[in-house]
């Protein structure tokens, strides 16, 4: 399934003839920003320990980075990712939902839902039967990235994979499979997205950087789809009440 | 409002902080009658609960009345009188739904912090640190309740507040401890420690079928309530050898059951007891376990431990091979109180228990910092201080 798809990831992104300061290309540029976004949120979570002094200062770069296009490191050495052949990353979690699979299934399926437990989405809108059009916004909210998908697999109760369209602005894909838990403990929902990085040191580099707060992401959402499934809710503290800190 | 909040170890402050509102469909929020200091709070206090946050609003164990309710609150409505349960459960997970509610999937806003060294994240506690979700705390003029329809129960006409108030935190956790020692007809049940959570501990081993109890503190004013409201055998710890005096008592055969009603602060006498804080003090271990080595030796061969004191961490000689060798059965959690407030409120109303002993001071919230200094040190016979913010 989308594992294959791994070895066919070449995207065309040189269609940018002009001479232009841009040289991350958008794939890249998303992922800087998300998952900058991610960084800075999770530093400045990190109560001013260097760890999150640290991790904050390079997600706000990665942030520019993104939002700018230019990166003073790509230019350094010459690189310009804005052209290159990628391989997919990876990220998967398993939990298991006390619900019936149809019902799990069928929330998932029902793909405007996704942006109630994916935080990164503000709009899923299913065109037809098989595509849909996905809009995502980084954190800071400042901007916003569009695409189409189409359901590449689907067996119901039991599998639903999905992949960008080519022209996409962020090439991913994602594959769900739903199987009944054991004992009447629900049903155990197994997700892989995938995102294709850059090639390259520095792609490979910052792409380590990105991975681990995306994939932090990617769980928490998924831990939210489990809260909004079983709960009908996702569990907040979100301005509460507190002293001054 | 007026809340009190923790700003470092062993520092409260009481401040004033905007009131709670209604975040999520099923939350209320309740204007707090009653807040009770929890022998658990000192664990944050002294600091061996990390992931405290300064400004955190403390307390967990509270009765009041609900003031609003969110959309999807269908129970209980706006000028009910209910106390809470300590413990957050969301009510539709598998843990939920088998009656675990402290091990509850969803309530916890923050389970990666436990996850890294439990494996797996518990339920939220109100005030607990944000390890177990950083929900506000009930010492406070208002408290937002979240999946408040699993987690709030009506108070019965005829149940007083205080009465009523210990049915949130430390009935149904000695109630727990004594449900899960498996009490058989006749056993004789011993039990570590004459806080409130002991007391009730004590009660409700009867109500379970003990043949005898056994009660241990140090505490002279402790071990009277033990004694005249538990009707229990008591043993100062600091004054006879425990392990001979419960063989003594039991015709050489160790107590059936024992309970750890003590946790991770456990105090004890000579050696073991400078061991024991000297390690903790260099942060070699987290936990001191005094009682649980003790309870594990005088406990009978195939006995059960029961133990509801809280841990947190990592603690050291732990006598793993006189457990085994003489098949102990183990049982232990956070207490899962939405599992058991119905019927401990019945046993309120019928008269068999009626947890207002328990309460001894009676404050304003002004006197928080105060209050837990009392109730730390045990000054003035001090068994809980109550907070009423209405004071």
């Amino acid at each position: 399934m989308a594992r294959n798809k791994k070895h066919a990831t070449t995207k065309n992104q040189s269609q940018k003839k002009q001479k232009s300061f841009i040289n991350v290309g958008p794939t890249e540029r998303i992922l800087s920003a998300v998952g900058g976004a991610a960084l800075t949120y999770y530093g400045l979570k990190k109560n001013k320990s260097a760890l999150g002094i640290g991790m904050a200062t390079l997600g706000s770069s990665l942030m520019v980075r993104g939002a700018t296009g230019y990166c003073p490191v790509n230019k350094a050495l010459h690189r310009d990712s804005a052209h290159t052949p990628v391989e997919a990353i990876e990220i998967k979690k398993s939990v298991t939902i006390y619900k019936y699979r149809h019902d799990v299934y069928n929330f998932w399926r029902h793909l405007e839902n996704l942006p109630r437990f994916m935080r990164h989405l503000s709009e899923v809108k299913q065109l037809d039967n098989k595509k849909s059009h996905w809009v995502a916004k980084d954190p800071t909210g400042r901007m916003h990235f569009e695409w189409d998908a189409e359901i590449t697999h689907e067996e119901e109760n039991k599998v639903l994979a999905w992949h960008s369209l080519p022209g996409s602005e962020i090439e991913n894909a994602g594959e769900v499979w739903f199987e009944e838990a054991p004992g009447g403990r629900g049903t155990e929902v197994h997700v892989s997205i995938y995102y294709w990085p850059p090639l390259g040191a520095v792609g490979k580099g910052i792409a380590g950087l990105i991975n681990p707060a995306l994939a932090q992401l990617v769980k928490e959402d998924i831990r939210q789809f489990k809260s909004i499934m079983e709960s009908g809710e996702i569990p907040s503290i979100e301005g509460q009440p507190h002293g001054e800190r | 409002m007026k809340a009190l909040c923790w700003t470092g170890i062993n520092k409260l402050n009481v401040e004033k902080v905007p009131d709670p509102s209604i975040l999520n469909p099923k939350d209320a929020i309740v204007k707090v009658g009653l807040s009770s200091v929890c022998g658990s709070d000192l664990h944050l206090l002294d600091g061996y609960v990390p992931t405290m946050r300064e400004g955190d609003i403390i307390g967990h164990e509270f009765m009041g009345e609900v003031v609003e309710t969110g959309p999807e609150v269908k129970k209980l409505k706006k000028g009910d009188r209910v106390v809470v349960s300590s413990i957050i459960g969301c009510g539709g997970c598998y843990h939920c739904n088998h009656g675990a509610w402290s091990l509850c999937d969803n309530s916890n806003t923050h389970p990666a912090l436990l996850e890294k060294t439990y494996g797996y994240a518990g339920a939220g506690i109100f005030g607990y640190s944000q390890a177990f979700g950083g929900y506000a705390g009930s010492h406070a003029e208002y408290i937002r309740v979240p999946y408040a329809d699993n987690g709030m129960f009506k108070i019965p006409e005829g149940i007083s507040d205080e009465s009523a108030l210990f049915c949130s935190d430390a009935f149904p956790t000695g109630y727990m401890a004594a449900d899960m020692a498996d009490i058989a007809p006749g056993d004789v049940v011993a039990v570590w420690g004459c806080g409130g959570v002991g007391q009730m501990a004590i009660r409700s081993a009867w109500l379970k079928g003990a043949g005898r109890v056994i009660a241990i503190d140090r505490l002279p004013e402790r071990l009277e309530m033990a004694r005249t409201h538990g009707k229990a055998e008591v043993l100062n710890y600091e004054e006879v050898d425990i392990l001979e005096s419960l063989r003594e008592m039991t015709g050489g055969r160790g107590p059936d059951r024992c309970i750890d009603a003590v946790g991770m602060e456990a105090d004890s006498t000579g050696i073991e007891d400078v061991y024991d804080r000297t390690k903790q003090y260099l942060y070699m271990q987290s936990d001191r376990p005094a009682v649980l080595r003790q309870a594990i030796v005088a406990c009978r061969k195939g006995g059960t431990l029961s133990i509801v004191g809280v841990y947190g961490g990592l603690m050291d000689k732990f006598p793993m091979g006189a457990a085994m060798n003489k098949a102990l059965t183990f049982k232990m959690g956070q207490m899962h109180g939405q599992s058991y407030i119905p019927r401990l409120l019945e046993h309120v109303q019928n008269g068999d228990v009626d947890p207002a002993y328990l309460l001894t001071h009676k404050w304003s919230l002004a006197q928080g910092p105060e209050g837990y200094k009392m109730f730390k040190h045990k000054d003035d016979q001090c068994m809980r201080v109550v907070f009423a913010p209405t004071l």
